[in-house]
């Protein structure tokens, strides 16, 4: 996925001269998982920056070239480090619009890197997408493939909006087809990555992965699961999730995030508003514990949702079986 | 630069920068007033006091120039050249104010004038500052930005990022500080351990200059020379301009525990009366002319709040638009 992000960059760069690139050891080094690798060499170093140690002035400096016509694309490092640019974000990037009465346009993209699952611990392993789908004016993206991470990345920064995009690290190494021509993922658009008429599964980034393995799983026993893949959280394409529910009467929502307050108990809602009368059993949330992520292996998986946690919460949405701590 | 000499000063343009000072203090009375009368919500930081700043600071700036500004920021925007009518208007919440009553005092935005905005947030406008700066040049033009920032937002961690990543970059922007002794209630003296913010400008590796706030021309110069200096690649420069704000912090704050005595010192170096006398004693302008700018300035005024209150106020339905610009995915209601 990483190799198709840098191909989106690669590509937008070329396409329009105002788009730069600015982060900590992207320029040299072509980031720390490579994905802004070749782009000082090809775009020279007034488009690619290597910024100090100081997240909140890179967001910042994003929102002000934003309003003077650039596209600025900002990579914080690892994803937690939005606790350091949240008032660039949230009062600056998805505000200014607004507050303006619409005079101006801050296309802006703030890309991170979610690090949970491979034992980096709790400053370096959140999953905080709901922080920023709860601050009116952004978009946010998860992609959960190196194709929808491309097309998702490109319109993203085509988009004349503020677009928080977040990218769990696990997936940067996973290979997937990305096709030689030009194409762009639309910004709020689901896709449906495995039909099933049994139950909705709805999901993004990585656990996208983690409910297609559940769902094989649940297909020798007979099973039939809907992956519907978000991509997009903010805005929602209401329109497949509850299309998928009206057919299937049952939804689990699956999220690497902590319970309280995250993406699933808002998809669960949007549901309930749109399309209770579908539901044929209480929807189910398939989250994180509400934790700190723990460093050593045994206590990060038994905090962060495994396949065998979505395949109980199936299950419980079927009311096969009454499962602790998934049940809604 | 070319450093301006008293000889060859054209008493027209000094005569502008007398009118928007006058400006200034009008709108600042008018909208503390209207504030009292319930016409304005929330409140207003008004600016007086500090007018020489602002119009000094702007007077050295061209069409290509942008300011950002902050929550005391009515100077700022009249400085550089904002319709007052349509200020008056945003002040009182109305659909003809700049920002169509979505921001109000506080987030006056007219990029056709070069203001990047206004912004509530201590300091938080001087990344964005960096950015817009290295976002215009990039763009090849030859703007650079000022930042405008108070003393209370010297100890804010993001100047820090934003002077830092500003020295970096070489990024054509002007740091002005103005420091006008008190943030709300807290003297400078007991928020840092120097006599001179500008002095921190040495720990960036650009130059600070302190000069007195309350002498227009002389902030215009030393922004004309750190300008210049933006402008041909020399990099930023951090002015620290001494003022005092004689009015409360803002028309809401009822508590002001500053000495009366430091008031009335600091009225005795009003930079407008001062500057009126320069211009009557230097330039052999007429006391009549001198009123007459001042009563002009008063009616600009009156009639910026007839404006306003003539303008109609916005329709219910008008909140939700403008949250996301124009965009494929937006169809109506779909984020209702």
């Amino acid at each position: 996925m990483s190799e198709a992000l840098n191909e989106a960059l690669h590509e937008e760069m070329d396409r329009d001269a105002g788009v730069l690139v600015i982060g900590e050891d992207i320029a040299q080094m072509g980031g720390l998982f490579q994905v802004t690798k070749g782009l000082l060499d090809r775009f020279g170093p007034q488009r690619v920056i290597d910024a100090p140690i100081s997240e909140a002035a890179q967001a910042g400096a994003g929102v002000g070239a934003a309003l003077v016509g650039c596209r600025p694309v900002v990579e914080l490092q690892i994803a937690d480090f939005v606790s350091l640019v949240m008032d660039q974000v949230v009062n600056h990037a998805g505000k200014w619009r607004y507050m303006s009465g619409g005079r101006v346009t801050v296309p802006f993209v703030l890309r991170g890197a979610v690090s949970s699952g491979i034992g980096m611990a709790a400053q370096h392993s959140q999953t905080l997408e709901s922080w920023f789908v709860h601050a009116p004016g952004l978009v946010v993206v998860m992609p959960s493939t190196p194709y929808d991470a491309k097309g998702l990345l490109k319109a993203a920064i085509r988009d004349d909006n503020p677009v928080v995009f977040l990218e769990k690290r696990l997936l940067y190494s996973r290979p997937g087809p990305v096709p030689e021509g030009e194409y762009t993922v639309p910004l709020g658009v689901a896709d449906v990555k495995r039909e099933g008429g049994d139950v909705t599964v709805a999901t993004y980034a990585a656990g996208v992965q983690l409910s297609l393995q559940a769902a094989r799983q649940l297909a020798h026993d007979g099973v039939e699961v809907e992956v519907v893949d978000l991509r997009t959280l903010k805005p929602l394409d209401a329109e497949t999730l509850v299309t998928s529910v009206r057919k299937t009467g049952r939804l689990v929502v699956v999220t690497e995030a902590a319970r309280a307050g995250s993406f699933a108990s808002e998809v669960v809602a949007r549901v309930c508003d749109e399309a209770f009368g579908a539901l044929r059993a209480a929807p189910v949330r398939v989250t994180a514990r509400d934790t700190p992520i723990p460093y050593s292996a045994p206590l990060e998986r038994a905090v962060m949702p495994q396949v065998d946690d979505v395949v109980a919460g199936v299950n419980a949405a079927l009311e096969r079986v009454a499962v602790e701590g998934v049940s809604a | 630069m070319t450093t301006v000499t008293r000889a060859t000063e054209d008493v027209l343009a000094l005569e502008e920068l007398l009118r928007r000072m006058w400006q200034i203090r009008a709108f600042e009375l008018r909208a503390m007033a209207l504030f009292e009368e319930n016409l304005i919500r929330g409140s207003v930081h008004p600016y007086v006091g500090m007018e020489a700043i602002a119009v000094g600071v702007c007077a050295a700036l061209g069409l290509n120039d942008y300011i950002t500004s902050t929550h005391r920021g009515h100077g700022h925007c009249i400085a550089k050249g904002l319709d007052l009518k349509l200020m008056m208007a945003e002040i009182i919440g109305r659909e003809d104010g700049y920002c169509r009553g979505r921001g109000g005092s506080m987030h006056i935005t007219a990029m056709d004038k070069g203001m990047l905005g206004a912004d509530a947030i201590v300091a938080g406008s001087s990344a964005l500052a960096v950015g817009a700066a290295h976002g215009l040049r990039l763009r090849g033009s030859d703007g650079i930005v000022v930042c405008f920032f108070g003393d209370g937002a010297a100890n804010q961690g993001v100047l820090h990022e934003a002077c830092n990543l500003a020295a970096v970059l070489r990024a054509p922007v002007v740091f002005v500080c103005e420091n006008n002794e008190w943030a709300i209630s807290t003297p400078a003296a007991a928020s840092t351990r120097i006599a001179d913010i500008a002095e921190r400008a040495a720990g960036y590796g650009f130059p600070g200059v302190v000069t007195d706030g309350n002498d227009v021309l002389g902030v215009r110069d030393v922004t004309a020379e750190a300008a210049a200096r933006a402008r041909s690649g020399g990099g930023p420069t951090l002015i620290e301009a001494k003022s005092y704000r004689v009015t409360p912090h803002s028309a809401a704050t009822k508590t002001d525990l500053r000495p009366p005595e430091e008031l009335d010192a600091w009225r005795a170096r009003d930079p407008i009366l001062r500057f009126s006398r320069r211009l009557a004693e230097e330039h052999g302008v007429a006391p009549a002319r001198l009123e007459q700018i001042e009563e002009q300035s008063r009616r600009d005024v009156e009639e910026a709040v007839e404006f306003a209150l003539a303008s109609p106020r916005p329709a219910p339905e008008a909140a939700l638009e403008d949250v996301y610009a124009p965009a494929e995915w937006l169809t109506p209601g779909r984020l209702a």
